[in-house]
Protein backbone atom coordinates (compact mmCIF):
# COMPACT_ATOMS: atom_id res chain seq x y z
CA UNK A 1 0.00 0.00 0.00
CA UNK A 2 1.75 3.17 -1.20
CA UNK A 3 1.99 6.09 1.20
CA UNK A 4 0.71 9.43 -0.06
CA UNK A 5 3.42 11.56 -1.68
CA UNK A 6 4.83 14.32 0.48
CA UNK A 7 5.24 16.48 -2.62
CA UNK A 8 2.16 18.69 -2.65
CA UNK A 9 0.61 20.47 -5.63
CA UNK A 10 1.67 23.74 -4.05
CA UNK A 11 5.28 22.53 -4.05
CA UNK A 12 4.99 21.32 -7.66
CA UNK A 13 3.83 24.78 -8.70
CA UNK A 14 7.20 26.14 -7.57
CA UNK A 15 9.17 23.99 -10.00
CA UNK A 16 11.02 26.17 -12.49
CA UNK A 17 9.69 29.39 -11.01
CA UNK A 18 12.48 31.95 -10.89
CA UNK A 19 12.90 33.58 -7.50
CA UNK A 20 13.52 37.25 -6.82
CA UNK A 21 17.10 38.21 -7.74
CA UNK A 22 19.79 38.86 -5.16
CA UNK A 23 22.45 41.48 -5.79
CA UNK A 24 25.96 41.08 -4.45
CA UNK A 25 28.46 43.91 -4.84
CA UNK A 26 31.85 42.23 -4.85
CA UNK A 27 34.21 43.92 -2.41
CA UNK A 28 37.84 43.38 -1.50
CA UNK A 29 37.09 43.23 2.24
CA UNK A 30 34.55 40.47 1.78
CA UNK A 31 36.95 38.49 -0.40
CA UNK A 32 39.60 38.87 2.29
CA UNK A 33 37.20 37.66 5.01
CA UNK A 34 36.40 34.60 2.95
CA UNK A 35 40.10 33.87 2.36
CA UNK A 36 40.74 34.22 6.11
CA UNK A 37 37.83 31.94 6.96
CA UNK A 38 39.32 29.34 4.62
CA UNK A 39 42.88 29.92 5.75
CA UNK A 40 43.77 30.32 2.08
CA UNK A 41 46.79 32.62 1.71
CA UNK A 42 46.69 32.67 -2.12
CA UNK A 43 47.84 36.20 -3.00
CA UNK A 44 45.35 36.34 -5.89
CA UNK A 45 42.63 36.97 -3.33
CA UNK A 46 44.39 39.55 -1.19
CA UNK A 47 47.52 41.13 -2.66
CA UNK A 48 46.69 43.77 -5.28
CA UNK A 49 50.36 44.39 -6.17
CA UNK A 50 50.88 40.71 -6.81
CA UNK A 51 47.58 40.11 -8.61
CA UNK A 52 48.21 43.04 -10.99
CA UNK A 53 51.14 41.17 -12.50
CA UNK A 54 49.10 38.02 -13.21
CA UNK A 55 46.87 37.23 -16.17
CA UNK A 56 43.93 38.49 -14.13
CA UNK A 57 45.32 42.00 -13.80
CA UNK A 58 44.07 42.39 -10.24
CA UNK A 59 42.48 40.71 -7.25
CA UNK A 60 39.81 38.13 -8.08
CA UNK A 61 37.35 36.29 -5.89
CA UNK A 62 38.06 32.70 -4.83
CA UNK A 63 35.56 30.09 -6.08
CA UNK A 64 34.06 30.04 -2.59
CA UNK A 65 32.54 33.51 -2.97
CA UNK A 66 29.57 32.17 -4.92
CA UNK A 67 27.02 29.57 -3.86
CA UNK A 68 26.09 30.73 -0.39
CA UNK A 69 23.47 32.91 1.26
CA UNK A 70 25.21 36.24 0.64
CA UNK A 71 25.64 35.32 -3.02
CA UNK A 72 21.91 34.70 -3.22
CA UNK A 73 21.92 30.93 -3.55
CA UNK A 74 18.48 29.57 -2.83
CA UNK A 75 17.11 32.97 -1.94
CA UNK A 76 13.91 34.43 -3.28
CA UNK A 77 12.31 31.02 -3.85
CA UNK A 78 9.48 29.41 -1.89
CA UNK A 79 11.05 26.40 -0.22
CA UNK A 80 8.38 24.21 1.31
CA UNK A 81 8.72 20.91 3.09
CA UNK A 82 6.56 18.83 5.44
CA UNK A 83 9.66 18.33 7.56
CA UNK A 84 11.20 20.73 10.03
CA UNK A 85 14.83 19.67 9.79
CA UNK A 86 17.18 20.27 6.91
CA UNK A 87 20.76 19.54 5.92
CA UNK A 88 22.83 20.54 2.91
CA UNK A 89 23.12 17.56 0.58
CA UNK A 90 25.72 18.70 -1.91
CA UNK A 91 26.63 21.33 -4.47
CA UNK A 92 27.73 21.32 -8.07
CA UNK A 93 29.25 24.49 -9.49
CA UNK A 94 30.42 25.57 -12.91
CA UNK A 95 32.68 28.58 -13.19
CA UNK A 96 32.85 30.50 -16.45
CA UNK A 97 34.44 33.89 -15.77
CA UNK A 98 36.56 35.47 -13.06
CA UNK A 99 34.78 37.66 -10.53
CA UNK A 100 36.49 40.91 -9.47
CA UNK A 101 36.02 43.56 -6.76
CA UNK A 102 33.64 46.12 -8.17
CA UNK A 103 31.61 43.51 -10.06
CA UNK A 104 27.91 43.41 -9.29
CA UNK A 105 26.64 39.84 -9.32
CA UNK A 106 22.92 39.23 -9.77
CA UNK A 107 21.83 35.72 -8.87
CA UNK A 108 18.52 34.09 -9.63
CA UNK A 109 17.49 30.72 -8.17
CA UNK A 110 14.78 28.23 -8.96
CA UNK A 111 13.67 24.88 -7.58
CA UNK A 112 14.08 22.32 -10.33
CA UNK A 113 13.42 18.95 -8.74
CA UNK A 114 11.95 17.15 -5.77
CA UNK A 115 12.80 13.59 -4.79
CA UNK A 116 11.38 11.66 -1.87
CA UNK A 117 13.39 8.82 -0.44
CA UNK A 118 13.35 6.44 2.46
CA UNK A 119 16.35 6.87 4.66
CA UNK A 120 17.54 5.52 8.00
CA UNK A 121 15.65 8.32 9.70
CA UNK A 122 12.46 7.71 7.71
CA UNK A 123 11.11 9.65 4.77
CA UNK A 124 13.35 12.38 3.35
CA UNK A 125 12.77 15.10 0.78
CA UNK A 126 15.55 16.17 -1.59
CA UNK A 127 15.01 19.60 -3.12
CA UNK A 128 17.30 20.68 -5.95
CA UNK A 129 17.89 24.40 -6.48
CA UNK A 130 19.65 25.81 -9.52
CA UNK A 131 21.14 29.28 -9.46
CA UNK A 132 22.59 31.43 -12.24
CA UNK A 133 25.08 34.20 -11.34
CA UNK A 134 25.52 37.05 -13.82
CA UNK A 135 27.81 40.07 -13.65
CA UNK A 136 26.95 43.69 -14.47
CA UNK A 137 27.57 43.03 -18.17
CA UNK A 138 24.95 40.29 -18.20
CA UNK A 139 27.62 37.59 -18.59
CA UNK A 140 27.03 34.33 -16.76
CA UNK A 141 29.98 34.00 -14.41
CA UNK A 142 28.83 30.76 -12.77
CA UNK A 143 25.96 28.36 -12.20
CA UNK A 144 25.25 26.14 -9.22
CA UNK A 145 23.06 23.16 -8.48
CA UNK A 146 22.47 22.49 -4.79
CA UNK A 147 20.66 19.71 -2.97
CA UNK A 148 18.86 20.36 0.30
CA UNK A 149 17.73 17.35 2.34
CA UNK A 150 14.81 17.81 4.69
CA UNK A 151 13.74 15.10 7.11
CA UNK B 1 56.91 30.87 -6.15
CA UNK B 2 55.25 27.54 -6.69
CA UNK B 3 55.93 25.75 -9.96
CA UNK B 4 53.09 25.99 -12.46
CA UNK B 5 51.38 22.67 -13.23
CA UNK B 6 51.06 21.75 -16.91
CA UNK B 7 48.77 19.31 -18.73
CA UNK B 8 51.83 17.22 -19.58
CA UNK B 9 52.74 16.85 -15.90
CA UNK B 10 49.69 14.77 -15.01
CA UNK B 11 48.43 11.33 -15.98
CA UNK B 12 45.31 9.39 -15.09
CA UNK B 13 46.00 8.29 -11.54
CA UNK B 14 48.19 11.30 -10.68
CA UNK B 15 47.57 12.67 -7.22
CA UNK B 16 46.44 16.17 -6.48
CA UNK B 17 48.77 17.70 -3.88
CA UNK B 18 46.97 17.01 -0.57
CA UNK B 19 45.85 19.94 1.57
CA UNK B 20 45.45 19.71 5.35
CA UNK B 21 42.59 21.51 7.07
CA UNK B 22 41.66 21.87 10.72
CA UNK B 23 38.04 22.81 11.32
CA UNK B 24 37.63 24.73 14.53
CA UNK B 25 34.67 26.48 16.10
CA UNK B 26 36.51 29.70 15.32
CA UNK B 27 36.75 28.83 11.61
CA UNK B 28 33.02 28.08 11.57
CA UNK B 29 32.31 31.48 13.10
CA UNK B 30 34.43 33.19 10.42
CA UNK B 31 32.69 31.17 7.71
CA UNK B 32 29.25 32.08 8.99
CA UNK B 33 30.22 35.76 8.91
CA UNK B 34 31.72 35.56 5.45
CA UNK B 35 28.78 33.73 3.91
CA UNK B 36 25.84 35.01 5.91
CA UNK B 37 24.86 31.44 6.88
CA UNK B 38 23.80 31.83 10.49
CA UNK B 39 22.13 28.46 10.79
CA UNK B 40 22.44 27.50 14.49
CA UNK B 41 23.14 23.96 13.34
CA UNK B 42 26.75 25.13 13.21
CA UNK B 43 27.09 26.82 16.61
CA UNK B 44 24.27 25.91 19.04
CA UNK B 45 24.63 22.66 20.99
CA UNK B 46 20.96 22.17 21.81
CA UNK B 47 19.74 22.99 18.32
CA UNK B 48 22.26 20.71 16.65
CA UNK B 49 21.21 17.89 18.98
CA UNK B 50 17.55 18.48 18.13
CA UNK B 51 18.41 18.12 14.44
CA UNK B 52 19.78 14.65 15.06
CA UNK B 53 23.41 15.45 14.31
CA UNK B 54 24.62 15.33 17.91
CA UNK B 55 26.51 18.60 18.18
CA UNK B 56 27.34 21.53 15.87
CA UNK B 57 28.72 20.36 12.50
CA UNK B 58 31.03 21.83 9.91
CA UNK B 59 29.09 23.61 7.13
CA UNK B 60 28.93 21.51 3.99
CA UNK B 61 29.74 24.61 1.97
CA UNK B 62 32.91 25.15 3.99
CA UNK B 63 34.13 21.69 3.03
CA UNK B 64 33.26 22.48 -0.55
CA UNK B 65 35.32 25.65 -0.28
CA UNK B 66 38.23 23.60 1.12
CA UNK B 67 38.04 21.48 -2.03
CA UNK B 68 38.06 24.69 -4.06
CA UNK B 69 41.24 25.70 -2.21
CA UNK B 70 42.72 22.25 -2.93
CA UNK B 71 42.16 22.77 -6.65
CA UNK B 72 43.19 26.43 -7.01
CA UNK B 73 46.46 25.68 -5.23
CA UNK B 74 47.17 22.65 -7.42
CA UNK B 75 46.34 24.23 -10.79
CA UNK B 76 48.34 27.42 -10.18
CA UNK B 77 47.64 30.78 -11.70
CA UNK B 78 47.64 29.57 -15.29
CA UNK B 79 45.09 26.87 -14.54
CA UNK B 80 41.33 27.48 -14.55
CA UNK B 81 38.78 25.74 -12.34
CA UNK B 82 35.80 24.98 -14.52
CA UNK B 83 33.62 22.70 -12.42
CA UNK B 84 33.40 21.67 -8.79
CA UNK B 85 30.90 19.24 -7.37
CA UNK B 86 30.59 17.42 -4.04
CA UNK B 87 28.21 15.73 -1.65
CA UNK B 88 28.05 16.16 2.09
CA UNK B 89 27.77 12.55 3.11
CA UNK B 90 29.40 12.41 6.51
CA UNK B 91 29.16 14.86 9.40
CA UNK B 92 32.34 16.57 10.48
CA UNK B 93 32.75 18.10 13.91
CA UNK B 94 35.04 21.07 14.59
CA UNK B 95 37.74 21.14 17.24
CA UNK B 96 36.99 23.57 20.03
CA UNK B 97 39.31 26.48 20.82
CA UNK B 98 41.57 26.49 23.87
CA UNK B 99 42.23 30.21 23.41
CA UNK B 100 42.06 32.71 20.60
CA UNK B 101 44.96 31.21 18.73
CA UNK B 102 45.10 27.55 19.76
CA UNK B 103 42.66 24.78 18.87
CA UNK B 104 42.35 21.76 21.15
CA UNK B 105 44.00 18.52 20.12
CA UNK B 106 41.90 16.59 17.66
CA UNK B 107 41.62 15.38 14.12
CA UNK B 108 43.13 16.89 11.01
CA UNK B 109 41.17 16.67 7.79
CA UNK B 110 42.82 16.07 4.44
CA UNK B 111 41.61 17.27 1.06
CA UNK B 112 42.83 14.94 -1.65
CA UNK B 113 42.24 14.05 -5.28
CA UNK B 114 43.27 11.87 -8.18
CA UNK B 115 43.14 12.48 -11.91
CA UNK B 116 40.49 10.37 -13.64
CA UNK B 117 40.58 11.74 -17.19
CA UNK B 118 42.60 14.03 -19.40
CA UNK B 119 41.73 15.16 -22.92
CA UNK B 120 41.94 18.03 -25.36
CA UNK B 121 38.70 19.58 -26.57
CA UNK B 122 38.34 22.80 -28.59
CA UNK B 123 42.03 23.54 -28.00
CA UNK B 124 41.55 23.32 -24.22
CA UNK B 125 43.58 20.88 -22.14
CA UNK B 126 41.06 19.41 -19.75
CA UNK B 127 41.71 17.32 -16.65
CA UNK B 128 39.00 15.69 -14.55
CA UNK B 129 39.56 14.58 -10.97
CA UNK B 130 37.88 12.73 -8.17
CA UNK B 131 38.32 14.81 -5.06
CA UNK B 132 37.32 14.36 -1.45
CA UNK B 133 37.69 15.46 2.14
CA UNK B 134 38.67 12.72 4.53
CA UNK B 135 38.39 13.01 8.29
CA UNK B 136 40.91 12.03 10.93
CA UNK B 137 39.89 8.39 10.60
CA UNK B 138 40.46 8.41 6.85
CA UNK B 139 36.72 8.29 6.09
CA UNK B 140 35.65 10.20 3.00
CA UNK B 141 32.98 12.49 4.40
CA UNK B 142 32.77 14.74 1.35
CA UNK B 143 33.31 13.04 -2.02
CA UNK B 144 33.26 15.08 -5.21
CA UNK B 145 34.66 15.80 -8.63
CA UNK B 146 36.39 18.71 -10.31
CA UNK B 147 37.17 19.71 -13.88
CA UNK B 148 40.10 22.00 -14.62
CA UNK B 149 41.78 23.48 -17.67
CA UNK B 150 45.55 23.39 -17.50
CA UNK B 151 48.12 25.23 -19.59
CA UNK B 152 50.10 23.11 -22.02
CA UNK B 153 53.80 23.37 -22.71
CA UNK B 154 53.07 22.59 -26.35
CA UNK B 155 50.61 25.42 -26.86
CA UNK B 156 51.83 28.75 -28.19
CA UNK B 157 51.66 31.29 -25.34
CA UNK C 1 51.00 49.41 43.38
CA UNK C 2 53.86 48.77 41.01
CA UNK C 3 53.62 46.95 37.71
CA UNK C 4 56.31 44.57 36.48
CA UNK C 5 59.34 45.97 34.66
CA UNK C 6 58.26 44.03 31.58
CA UNK C 7 54.93 45.86 31.53
CA UNK C 8 56.55 49.22 32.30
CA UNK C 9 58.77 48.76 29.26
CA UNK C 10 55.69 48.32 27.04
CA UNK C 11 54.27 51.77 27.83
CA UNK C 12 54.66 53.97 24.79
CA UNK C 13 54.81 51.04 22.30
CA UNK C 14 53.24 52.02 19.01
CA UNK C 15 51.89 49.92 16.16
CA UNK C 16 52.85 49.99 12.52
CA UNK C 17 50.19 52.09 10.77
CA UNK C 18 47.35 49.94 9.49
CA UNK C 19 45.41 50.83 6.33
CA UNK C 20 41.65 50.38 6.66
CA UNK C 21 39.41 50.37 3.58
CA UNK C 22 35.81 51.40 4.15
CA UNK C 23 33.44 49.50 1.87
CA UNK C 24 29.65 49.67 1.60
CA UNK C 25 29.13 45.94 2.12
CA UNK C 26 31.12 46.02 5.34
CA UNK C 27 29.05 48.96 6.61
CA UNK C 28 25.85 47.09 5.77
CA UNK C 29 26.99 43.91 7.51
CA UNK C 30 28.01 45.85 10.61
CA UNK C 31 24.61 47.60 10.69
CA UNK C 32 22.99 44.19 10.31
CA UNK C 33 25.02 42.71 13.13
CA UNK C 34 23.97 45.48 15.52
CA UNK C 35 20.40 45.55 14.16
CA UNK C 36 20.52 49.21 13.22
CA UNK C 37 18.06 50.01 10.42
CA UNK C 38 19.38 53.56 9.84
CA UNK C 39 19.32 53.94 6.02
CA UNK C 40 22.55 55.97 6.16
CA UNK C 41 24.23 52.65 6.93
CA UNK C 42 22.23 50.55 4.45
CA UNK C 43 20.76 52.43 1.50
CA UNK C 44 23.14 53.97 -1.03
CA UNK C 45 20.50 56.13 -2.71
CA UNK C 46 19.28 57.52 0.56
CA UNK C 47 22.82 58.18 1.77
CA UNK C 48 23.84 59.85 -1.49
CA UNK C 49 20.99 62.34 -1.26
CA UNK C 50 21.79 63.08 2.39
CA UNK C 51 24.18 65.73 3.72
CA UNK C 52 26.91 63.09 3.70
CA UNK C 53 26.75 62.32 0.00
CA UNK C 54 27.60 58.65 0.57
CA UNK C 55 27.00 55.83 3.05
CA UNK C 56 28.76 56.48 6.35
CA UNK C 57 30.08 54.27 9.13
CA UNK C 58 28.10 53.64 12.28
CA UNK C 59 30.02 55.10 15.21
CA UNK C 60 32.85 52.80 16.21
CA UNK C 61 33.15 51.10 12.82
CA UNK C 62 36.24 51.99 10.84
CA UNK C 63 36.21 49.57 7.95
CA UNK C 64 38.51 46.60 7.52
CA UNK C 65 42.27 46.46 7.72
CA UNK C 66 43.95 45.57 4.43
CA UNK C 67 46.50 43.51 6.35
CA UNK C 68 46.15 42.33 9.93
CA UNK C 69 48.25 44.09 12.50
CA UNK C 70 47.82 47.20 14.55
CA UNK C 71 46.00 46.88 17.83
CA UNK C 72 45.53 43.12 17.55
CA UNK C 73 49.29 42.69 17.24
CA UNK C 74 49.80 44.97 20.21
CA UNK C 75 47.44 42.86 22.28
CA UNK C 76 49.28 39.72 21.21
CA UNK C 77 52.51 41.03 22.75
CA UNK C 78 50.71 42.47 25.76
CA UNK C 79 48.77 39.34 26.73
CA UNK C 80 51.74 37.15 27.71
CA UNK C 81 53.28 40.03 29.69
CA UNK C 82 50.00 40.47 31.57
CA UNK C 83 49.88 36.74 32.24
CA UNK C 84 53.43 36.78 33.60
CA UNK C 85 52.40 39.66 35.87
CA UNK C 86 49.75 37.40 37.37
CA UNK C 87 46.75 38.83 35.51
CA UNK C 88 46.04 36.46 32.61
CA UNK C 89 42.32 37.21 32.17
CA UNK C 90 41.75 40.04 29.73
CA UNK C 91 38.50 41.98 29.69
CA UNK C 92 37.29 44.88 27.62
CA UNK C 93 36.96 47.76 30.07
CA UNK C 94 35.28 50.12 27.63
CA UNK C 95 36.10 52.62 24.90
CA UNK C 96 35.98 56.40 24.61
CA UNK C 97 35.56 57.64 21.04
CA UNK C 98 35.96 61.13 19.65
CA UNK C 99 34.49 61.62 16.19
CA UNK C 100 35.67 64.63 14.23
CA UNK C 101 34.59 63.96 10.65
CA UNK C 102 32.20 61.49 8.98
CA UNK C 103 33.77 58.30 7.65
CA UNK C 104 32.36 57.45 4.25
CA UNK C 105 32.31 54.33 2.11
CA UNK C 106 35.31 54.66 -0.18
CA UNK C 107 37.50 56.30 2.46
CA UNK C 108 40.88 54.87 3.24
CA UNK C 109 41.92 55.32 6.85
CA UNK C 110 45.33 54.93 8.42
CA UNK C 111 45.09 53.84 12.02
CA UNK C 112 47.97 54.09 14.47
CA UNK C 113 47.81 52.70 17.99
CA UNK C 114 49.85 53.24 21.11
CA UNK C 115 49.94 51.78 24.60
CA UNK C 116 49.46 55.05 26.45
CA UNK C 117 49.51 53.75 30.00
CA UNK C 118 49.63 50.64 32.16
CA UNK C 119 48.89 50.81 35.83
CA UNK C 120 47.93 48.47 38.65
CA UNK C 121 45.14 48.88 41.16
CA UNK C 122 44.00 46.93 44.15
CA UNK C 123 40.46 45.62 43.80
CA UNK C 124 38.25 43.49 46.04
CA UNK C 125 39.44 40.33 44.35
CA UNK C 126 43.11 41.27 44.15
CA UNK C 127 45.40 43.19 41.84
CA UNK C 128 43.99 44.46 38.56
CA UNK C 129 46.01 45.94 35.72
CA UNK C 130 44.52 48.73 33.59
CA UNK C 131 45.99 49.24 30.12
CA UNK C 132 45.05 52.25 28.01
CA UNK C 133 45.28 51.97 24.22
CA UNK C 134 45.01 55.12 22.13
CA UNK C 135 44.29 54.90 18.41
CA UNK C 136 44.04 57.69 15.85
CA UNK C 137 42.32 57.40 12.47
CA UNK C 138 43.40 59.64 9.60
CA UNK C 139 41.67 59.58 6.20
CA UNK C 140 43.12 59.76 2.69
CA UNK C 141 43.07 63.58 2.80
CA UNK C 142 45.26 63.65 5.90
CA UNK C 143 42.33 64.68 8.10
CA UNK C 144 41.98 63.27 11.61
CA UNK C 145 38.55 61.64 11.58
CA UNK C 146 38.47 59.92 14.97
CA UNK C 147 40.35 58.92 18.09
CA UNK C 148 39.70 56.08 20.45
CA UNK C 149 40.87 55.47 23.97
CA UNK C 150 40.29 51.89 25.06
CA UNK C 151 40.71 50.45 28.53
CA UNK C 152 41.73 46.86 28.97
CA UNK C 153 41.28 45.34 32.41
CA UNK C 154 43.34 42.31 33.36
CA UNK C 155 42.85 40.16 36.45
Amino acid sequence: MQQASIITDEMKEQLGVEGTPTILEVEKGHIRMMAEALDDPNPLWQDEEYAKKTRYGGIIAPPALLCNARAGTGRGVQMKSPFLRALAGGDELEYYLPVRPGDVITSVSKITEYNEREGRRGKMLFTIIETTYKNQRGEVVATSRSASISY
Amino acid sequence: MKKQLYYEDVEVGSEVIPLAKIATTEMLVKWAGATGDFNPLHYEDAFAASQGVGSPIVHGALKRAWLGHLMTDWIGEQGVLNRLSCQYRGMDYPRKMKDMATPEEGETWWCKGTVTKKYVEDDQHIVECDIWVENGKGEKTTPGTATVILPSREAKS
Amino acid sequence: MAITDELKALIGTTTEPVIMEVERGAIRRYADAIDDPNPLFRDVEHAQSSRYGEMICPPGFFGWPVKSGGVMELLASLAPALARAGCPRILDGGVDFEFYLPIRAGDILTSSGKIADIRAREGRTGTMIFTTLETTFINQNGDLVAKSRATIISL
